[in-house]
């Protein structure tokens, strides 16, 4: 699988691209001119629409009063509403929540997918039945996997505590304890990223010329030398990439909250989004909920830029 | 001794294997399982493998528990037109960044990059008053147009209109074909794996969509299918598992069909994301 596509191909000089050398005159070459931006307008008005004016206008809105009752009575507030949200106990709970869940999944989903990628990246036909089978949670509906899941937790029926009891271990209550409700959500969404994840590592061990092993095993490298001095340095990229997608889309996790837990028990599996949909939708809380809205546009747009400052060093170096 | 040794770590090795698979698909199959069986059976503790007496009936009960035709109607329109409008703004815009030399051209392809990096879960609420200025809440509208670009469509056809060599677009040119006709009648079919590949991408990724269609729906003519699966849970007070199940089996089962028969193209369509 090719790696780093998007910054090597920026920095290439476009393959017959057109200069505006047309030999006809005057309104052709106006045509001419303008065609491609032609061409990118229609992506660029829902980009515009639906991407970049919104973000705009959530800003827009958090220093208002306002709420999806009645649109047209809104109250300048100043910053008051991120006063409240950071004063607000409930949402320095779902902060926390956010970001112990968003700590363990990834550091789980990537930690086990590294193993598993290692040991499953093989040619046999086998070998690419497995890597299927753990990829196949990956696209399946997370509404779906919500209720399996709660299914398979259900504290007096489900599959879990029978197995739990055959083993002659107390049953769980899963998602009805405070204690243990977030790590059952964090279990189920480890279980639904370590397949792709998987994927992703073997596309990168793929892609590690085969020349740097043969040249480590001639000079006698041991397992875990090469492990630490070839394999891992050259999947950083992987590495990296993962930690970014995998980090954003925790900081998104709703589905699960919202068939599984409402939030609960006492707020113990309240997170970001849920949270601002509480506030906005719920409670018409619109302020409040803008507010939190762009807190997490904070925490995404950092890690973003993050992302892209690392894959243009990446360029550099290549 | 070598050679016991081996098998030995041969036998291990596959025992792991079919562990290491069972954890993932296992779920699935109890899904399946819970599916066919009746209530009493479901209510079994400790449960049983195989279902007693087959019930095919709860897929019935489930189908009639709401309107799933139009859920089903629904969920098509909605994958299959974000796809299509997609598509049509995702191709000249592809083209756009991959032939023409432009002013603005890499801020505005810098543009697109970032739209790939923000999930709609942020930006719901003034996406929702936005479409309720419009009047397009609660309609397939409002499920459809937020998605009408899809960034990551355009930077994989970018990809693979550069791969187009040059000497097949001055050909077409010197036969005076325009612009607009080389590139739906000559690059796009060129570029089919990949529109294949962000065809099934796109379809299973709207398909699956739970989030946007619960904010902006609110009623059931213009539901699509995981709300609907996703009210079974409510059906007549306590949890009927076998008809949950039932009705998520309704869910699942097109998209696992198609990854049964598309298996290299969706995994390549999913991991491709991005790099």
């Amino acid at each position: 699988m090719r790696k780093a596509v998007a910054m090597r191909e920026i920095a290439a000089p476009e393959p017959g691209a057109i200069a505006g050398a047309g030999a006809k005159a005057g309104m052709s070459d106006l045509l001419h001119t303008l065609r491609p931006y032609l061409y990118i307008t229609p992506a660029l008005a829902f980009f515009g629409a639906f991407f970049f004016f919104p973000i705009a206008y959530v800003i827009y809105l958090s220093f208002f009063d306002w709420s999806l009752l009645n649109l047209e009575e809104i109250e300048w507030v100043g910053l008051a509403n991120f006063g409240e949200v950071l004063r607000d106990s409930d949402f320095r709970q779902v902060l926390g929540n956010t970001i112990m869940y968003t700590f363990s999944t990834v550091l789980l989903g990537i930690g086990i997918a590294f193993f598993l990628a290692l040991w499953l990246n093989r040619q046999a036909k086998i070998f690419g039945f497995i890597q299927a089978a753990v990829f196949s949670p990956h696209i399946i509906s997370l509404v779906s996997v919500a209720m399996l899941w709660m299914w398979l937790m259900d504290p007096q029926y489900g599959l879990l505590n029978a197995i739990l009891e055959f083993f002659g271990l107390p049953a769980y209550s899963w998602l009805a304890d405070t204690n243990s409700a977030l790590l059952s959500l964090i279990l189920v969404s480890v279980w639904k990223v370590v397949g792709y994840n998987t994927i992703v590592f073997i596309a990168g061990l793929q892609s590690i010329p085969k020349d740097i092993y043969e040249a480590a095993s001639l000079d006698r490298f041991p397992w875990w030398r090469t492990l630490t001095r070839i394999t891992i340095p050259m999947l950083s990229p992987t590495i990296f990439f993962l930690l970014v997608i995998n980090t954003i889309s925790s900081f998104q996790v709703f589905d699960t909250i919202y068939i599984m837990t409402q939030g609960g028990p006492v707020n113990s599996t309240n997170m970001l989004v849920f949270y601002i949909y509480e506030q906005g939708i719920d409670f018409y809380n619109g302020g409040i909920a803008s507010a939190a809205s762009v807190i997490l546009l904070g925490m995404i747009g950092v890690l973003t830029m993050l992302h892209f400052r690392l894959m243009e060093k990446r360029v550099h170096y290549r | 001794m070598r050679q016991a040794g081996t098998t030995a770590w041969k036998t291990i090795e596959g025992i792991l294997l079919i562990a290491v698979a069972l954890v993932f698909v296992f779920p699935f199959l109890w899904m399946f399982l819970t599916a066919f069986k009746t209530m009493p059976e479901v209510y079994q503790f400790p449960p049983t493998w195989l279902p007693e007496s087959w019930q095919f009936q709860n897929f019935q009960t489930a189908w009639r528990s709401g309107p799933f035709l139009t859920y089903v109607w629904n969920s098509f329109l909605v994958a299959g037109g974000i796809l299509v409008l997609q598509l049509l703004t995702g191709v000249p815009a592809a083209y756009a960044f991959a032939r023409y030399r432009f002013r603005g051209k890499e801020a505005l392809f810098a543009l697109t990059l970032i739209a790939l990096m923000i999930p709609a879960q942020v930006i719901f609420l003034p996406v929702y008053v936005e479409l309720s200025h419009w009047g397009l809440v609660n309609t397939l509208w409002a499920l459809i147009l937020p998605y009408g670009a899809s960034a990551f469509g355009i930077f994989l056809l970018r990809q693979s209109f550069m791969q187009v060599p040059d000497e097949v677009i001055e050909a077409a040119r010197l036969d005076n074909a325009s612009e607009w006709k080389i590139m739906w009648t000559i690059m796009v079919p060129m570029a089919k794996p990949v529109l294949v590949t962000f065809g099934l991408f796109s379809f299973i990724y709207h398909w699956n969509d739970y989030f946007w269609p619960l904010i902006m729906t609110n009623s059931q003519e213009v539901r699509t299918l995981p709300i609907g699966i996703s009210m079974l849970k409510a059906v007549e007070g306590g949890k009927q598992w076998n008809v949950i199940m039932a009705g998520n089996m309704i869910l699942v089962f097109p998209i696992l069909l198609i990854f049964f028969f598309a298996q290299r193209h969706i995994i390549r369509a999913f991991v491709y994301q991005s790099k």
